[in-house]
């Protein structure tokens, strides 16, 4: 078990190393630098020299590929161009609490319902419970969080007060509570629907098994073995869901926060996209990579832990 | 009443009327799919809603009463839907109708580009990687690996940003950032089918790896492939109705679904058929890709791993 996870951890660091590499390749092979093309500006040589200085760019690419990393490894990620005296950490600290929380409440969400709606579907197969959440399953599923959230924004924020007078719900803010309730919901549809289905037919698997059949046959109550036997193994594999969950949310949150104009991490992420201000894509990327990153380390060793096969078998390939 | 030798005489009747049945009906494994296929309903409701949205997209200028940006009258603009224009008149005095009309085929094209490209990468490097294994195999798993620890449509998002909007650019960011989910998928299909008897047999006879890659073992991985198409390219339209809602996918005046959206929500609190109309377009398409692809994967009977 201790290898195990030994060798979990020390793959988890060239991975990042990956990620960083390819961001800051893939960012600095983008044309549009102030000073380009040539005389693009009337700036003086040595000016521009200066600059260029200042933010560290007149050293080749892997030396400052090299020092960026150095700077984040101590959580320095330097400073935005576009939003100029700020340094991209004040940023951070100021936006990445509201996603984690914007992110966490989502999470709740679906978790919460889709186990829920997952284990009911599976229990009632094929009847009317199973039909309903199996459509609201596949809607959710298929539909961009982005395209939810603008009709929940249409449908609650502007035609509801139109129609009845009731003005709960407004068009985008993160003041108040009722403001974290639409965000939330288009949010968490995408985790909530994929985890229903896929608990469900986990589920569908582990009751058609011998040894339910057997639990069944000896004559034990229906929630019984539903809760003592069937849950307990069918929500073993719905543990490896929790990676992609992680990133269906952490992207999802990009656009989410666009349409309810919440301040976190994603909007901004999304106007440095325009703005070119490189530092904050990189920490951007970096954060949400090795976000990922330890979210699959840890589901990979509490797989390992709790499903004996994973760990001899030698890793979650 | 009928004698013995009647029956035996009807017995060879009937039996003559199956030998003549039987080898109508073949039984091939694309003949058998379709049948399951159009026995589902919602794969039914998918695939003509496919093909609805195919004939829209390729007869886009006679289906559009207006071009893609042209502008009506300036004085029309933000006019709700009316009989004269079924979805409206948008900030710039454009038919709305219209635009979805092209938007459709942007959308499309961006869907089935993106996966030619995935195609096209996907299926020899996972090919190669699954027929040799060993050193190529384990060099491939290793760029997979990275590619899995950065979610598509960020990759997507720092690839457009690179490259600049545009469509060409969304075809090859997703292009080139899919392609690992096809490799992976290709590769395990070969290291599956690469002990069966029957490769072994076509060794024995003297056929090359080329041959029987190409001849034996990529017919037999044609119907994960084709499923996993299916539900790779409303991934892509996903993604490029994503990108363009943010303002990074297909440039303005060319029309784009989420671009439409994206547009529509400056104007949120006076109009909203702007946004209405290309989200259950959006949705739309994506249900019907979805019903396809579970449809599919039903019928053809295929274990996907996701």
């Amino acid at each position: 078990m201790v290898n195990f996870i030994i060798r979990r951890i020390l793959w988890f660091i060239p991975t990042i190393l990956a990620v960083a590499m390819v961001t800051f390749i893939v960012m600095n092979l983008t044309p549009g630098s102030p000073f380009q093309p040539e005389g693009a500006n009337n700036l003086r040589q040595d000016v521009i020299e200066q600059i260029e200085r200042h933010y560290g760019l007149d050293k080749p690419l892997p030396v400052r590929f090299v020092i960026y990393l150095g700077k984040a490894v101590r959580g320095d990620f330097g400073e935005s161009y576009a939003r100029r005296s700020q340094r991209v950490n004040d940023i951070l600290r100021r936006t990445v609490p509201v996603s984690l929380h914007l992110g966490a409440m989502a999470l709740a969400a679906a978790t919460i319902g889709g186990l829920a709606l997952g284990i009911l579907a599976a229990v009632n197969q094929n009847g009317p419970l199973d039909y309903i959440s199996a459509s609201f399953a596949i809607l959710f599923y298929s539909v961009p969080s982005f395209v939810l959230g603008i009709m929940l924004l249409i449908f609650f924020a502007i035609w509801m007060p139109e129609w009845t007078g009731w003005r709960f719900f407004r068009v985008g803010g993160w003041e108040s509570p009722r403001d974290w309730l639409l965000p939330t919901i288009a949010l968490g549809a995408g985790p909530f629907a994929q985890l229903a289905r896929y608990t469900r037919s986990s589920m569908i698997d582990v009751i058609r098994s011998d040894y339910v059949r057997t639990a069944r046959a000896k004559g034990l109550a229906e929630q019984k073995v539903i809760v003592k036997h069937v849950l307990r193994n069918a929500l073993i594999p719905v543990i490896t869901l929790i990676g992609p969950l992680f990133a269906a949310l952490g992207t999802g949150s990009f656009f989410v926060e666009k349409v309810f104009r919440v301040p976190g991490v994603g909007q901004f992420f999304v106007t440095s996209m325009s703005t070119k201000d490189h530092p904050m894509i990189m920490a951007v990327v970096l954060l949400y990579g090795t976000f990922l990153a330890v979210m699959n380390l840890v589901v990979d060793i509490a797989y390992g832990i709790i499903d004996p096969r994973i760990r001899l078998s030698g890793g979650g390939e | 009443m009928a004698t013995p030798q009647d029956r035996q005489v009807s017995q060879a009747e009937l039996l003559a009327e199956a030998a003549e049945v039987i080898p109508l009906r073949q039984a091939s494994l694309w003949g058998d799919a379709w049948r399951r296929l159009l026995k589902n309903k919602l794969a039914v409701f998918g695939l003509a809603t496919v093909i609805l949205l195919c004939s829209i997209a390729l007869f886009a200028p006679l289906i559009a009463p207006y071009g893609e940006a042209e502008v009506v009258h300036f004085q029309l603009a933000l006019e709700t839907p009316s009989w004269y224009f079924p979805m409206g008149i948008d900030q710039n005095g454009r038919d709305m109708f219209s635009r979805m009309v092209y938007g459709a085929r942007v959308s499309l094209l961006v869907g089935v580009v993106a996966q030619i490209i995935v195609l096209g990468i996907g299926v020899p490097v996972g090919a190669i990687a699954g027929f040799y294994s060993g050193r190529v195999d384990n060099a491939l798993m290793r760029v997979v690996d990275v590619f899995y620890a950065i979610p598509q449509l960020l990759l997507v998002l720092l690839l457009v940003n690179m490259l600049g909007p545009g469509m060409k650019n969304i075809f090859i960011a997703i292009g080139v950032t899919g392609w690992v989910t096809m490799a992976r998928l290709v590769r395990g299909v070969m290291l599956a089918n690469r002990e069966q008897e029957y490769i072994k047999a076509s060794r024995v006879a003297g056929g090359g790896s080329g041959y029987i890659i190409i001849r034996h073992m990529l017919p037999n991985s044609l119907t994960p492939i084709v499923v996993a198409l299916t539900f790779g390219i409303p991934q892509a339209i996903f993604i490029e109705a994503s990108l363009s809602f943010v303002g990074v996918g297909i440039r303005p005046p060319q029309p784009s679904w989420g671009q439409m959206v994206g547009t529509g929500q400056q104007y949120i609190q006076s109009v909203q058929h702007m946004m209405i109309f290309p989200c259950l377009a959006i949705a739309l398409t994506m249900l019907a890709f979805t019903f396809l692809g579970d449809g599919l994967r039903d019928a053809l009977d295929v274990k996907m791993n996701e």
